[in-house]
């Protein structure tokens, strides 16, 4: 699209977006409790690596893994978005099919200013405390490391790009079922499990059972956190990165189309819901 | 003639609702096999309306004035019939259609509850890709005319009812649509805030053009804004005309009342008929068609030791109440 065309999208990202950078309060509440699971986590799985297990994962990546999981965990679309929830709710969702705008770039736009608004606010506090805060105390051991070359990091920045592309394109999928169903409930007890555990949150990918893995690598919730979390600390790196992108930038091809044939179907349906 | 402005032509829309009948036994067989029951929201509406006309949609609740305007709006599908505004049909070129068209819901809000005002307009001039030029100079006479300067940088949701409606209008208006759906926009507002909303779109119509349908439930909006009605009750058009029309067709009666000196005698007045007493004044009913009110009122004078008398018309409320009761909507 041209940047005439853009126009009206990239004003909603950029309205939403400064809207959503107010919220400081929420994010501290929310990096508090983030900071209490990340240490519970490195916790656990450092009492578990140092037994004599062959584990997939070194303790270096894990800690790492665990501490920008954290910083990011916001990306996760495991929720329904609020406003839209409540614009269904009061039915002034039909004011959004008054807008000259394709309704679904329409809230791809909106799911992109909070897929980055958001992580950006979480993130900055938990990669300073655990990546400056804890070395700087002598507890390097504990923290969030740099990443071990350029390349990962280039690596880990092109992923974060495709993590924003694809954990949008399925919010705007979320937006729609409810749209469809009317309420956000149903999504949310559906979407947070499959997120949390699929994503990486909750055990680090590598670390289910061998006989899972082709299964874990190619579903699109990997692309969402395991993905720029292993390519970041290096334990995929070269070949094998540049494959697990591309699956990411795949799936969220998909998933946007999925998103549009969605949109078609259930916004026929809304407008046989009115009255 | 020009072409007109809004056609509407056989107009049904018909939903499928899905009925539930009592009981649990029910209600687990519905979970197998539902039954639905078509449900007609409006029926065969037909009207056109030329550019520059103010209309008001007026029915009981429920009657399909609202899913006229959601269908003129673009974002509701009729089953049949057809519908151009400004030679598009909306439904089917939504994106376009309703670029020219602004729209106010009461019971909704288009403006964006955490921002302040003036960052809600600043969105939708790019939503609607209106010149920076053009936007500032629309802008700021909307500010003056619907006096919101005080108003632009609060946000949304700290804005009274009143507040909120004016700005509501002004949103609508940022792209200078040639045609304004006005659905229900003074409900809830106090006396001084309805005169603010019927002034400005009076103004509006009269020296920008701008087509207007309006919906509500105050009559005092009809009769202050419009000179044509259009009626819709059990999804059918009842009547197209004016209001002075639709007075004479339903209660074209007048009313005298004659206040005594003394204490109130019976009265009896051919041609006439009493409809209250309150204390020494009688109310006397009359057809303007056969009884003249000069002779009345001399006849009456004449007759009776009176102090003073004045002649009503009914109040326009009584006469869409009445109206409905001849068409026996339910309201």
């Amino acid at each position: 699209m041209s940047s005439a065309a853009m126009r009206p999208y990239v004003a909603v990202f950029r309205t939403r977006f400064q809207l959503l950078l107010q919220y400081r309060a929420a994010a501290l509440a929310g990096f508090g409790t983030q900071c209490w699971w990340g240490a519970i986590k490195v916790m656990v799985f450092a009492a578990f690596l140092s037994g004599p297990v062959a584990s997939p994962m070194t303790l270096r990546e894990t800690i790492d893994y665990i501490w920008l999981g954290q910083a990011l965990l916001t990306m996760l679309p495991w929720s329904a978005d609020q406003e839209l929830a409540r614009l269904v709710r009061s039915g002034d969702v039909a004011y959004e099919r008054l807008r000259p705008l394709e309704t679904y770039t329409y809230w791809y736009a909106r799911a992109v200013a909070r897929r980055t608004a958001t992580p950006l606010l979480r993130s900055i506090p938990m990669i300073l405390t655990t990546g400056v805060l804890l070395p700087s105390l002598g507890f390097a051991k504990w923290g969030l490391s740099a990443p071990p070359g350029l390349s990962a990091a280039t690596m880990f920045a092109l992923s974060l790009v495709f993590v924003i592309a694809l954990a949008s394109a399925f919010a705007t999928i979320l937006d729609l079922f409810v749209v469809a169903t009317l309420s956000e409930r149903g999504v949310n007890i559906v979407m947070a499990p499959l997120a949390i555990v699929l994503s990486g949150n909750l055990v680090p990918l590598p670390m289910l059972p061998d006989w899972l893995q082709p299964l874990v690598r190619n579903q699109p919730f990997a692309g969402l956190l395991d993905t720029p979390l292993r390519v970041y600390s290096g334990h995929l790196a070269g070949s094998a990165a540049l494959l697990a992108i591309a699956r990411q930038a795949l799936w969220a091809v998909i998933l946007i189309a999925l998103g549009r044939a969605l949109a078609t179907r259930v916004l026929r349906r809304l407008q046989t819901q009115g009255g | 003639m020009p072409e007109p402005m809004i056609v509407v032509d056989s107009l049904t829309k018909a939903f499928r609702v899905a009925e539930r009948r009592a009981g649990a036994w029910n209600a687990l067989a519905g979970l197998v096999r539902r039954r639905y029951r078509r449900v007609d929201a409006i029926k065969d509406v037909s009207f056109t309306l030329a550019e520059g006309e103010l209309l008001g949609l007026i029915g009981p609740n429920g009657a399909g004035k609202s899913t006229t305007i959601k269908i003129l709006c673009g974002i509701l599908e009729p089953t049949s019939g057809r519908c151009e505004v400004n030679g598009l049909v909306p439904w089917r070129d939504r994106v376009r259609h309703v670029a020219r068209i602004g729209a106010v819901f009461g019971q909704r809000t288009q403006l964006w509850w955490d921002l302040p005002v003036i960052e809600s307009f600043d969105l939708l001039r790019d939503i609607y890709r209106v010149a920076p030029e053009r936007y500032r100079a629309t802008r700021d006479e909307l500010t003056a005319r619907l006096d919101l300067s005080s108003l632009l940088d609060t946000p949304v949701r700290q804005l009274s009812l009143g507040q909120r409606m004016r700005c509501e209008i002004a949103a609508s208006l940022l792209h200078e649509p040639r045609v304004l759906f006005l659905d229900e926009p003074t409900i809830g507002l106090d006396a001084v805030a309805k005169l603010a909303v019927r002034d400005f779109v009076k103004t509006l119509n009269a020296t920008r053009g701008v087509t207007v349908i309006l919906t509500t439930h105050d009559m005092h909006d009809i009769e202050a804004l419009t000179h044509r009605v259009i009626v819709i009750g059990k999804g059918s058009v009842l009547a197209d005309g004016s209001l002075e029309a639709l007075r004479r067709g339903a209660l074209g009666e007048r009313r005298l009342w004659v206040h005594f000196a003394g204490e109130p005698t019976t009265i009896d007045v051919p041609g006439t008929t009493v409809r209250r007493r309150q204390g020494r004044s009688i109310e006397l009913a009359f057809d303007p068609r056969t009884t003249s009110a000069h002779r009345l009122i001399a006849r009456v004078a004449a007759e009776f030791d009176v102090e003073d008398v004045h002649l009503e018309e009914p109040p326009i409320e009584e006469v869409i109440a009445r109206f409905y009761a001849q068409h026996a909507v339910d309201t």
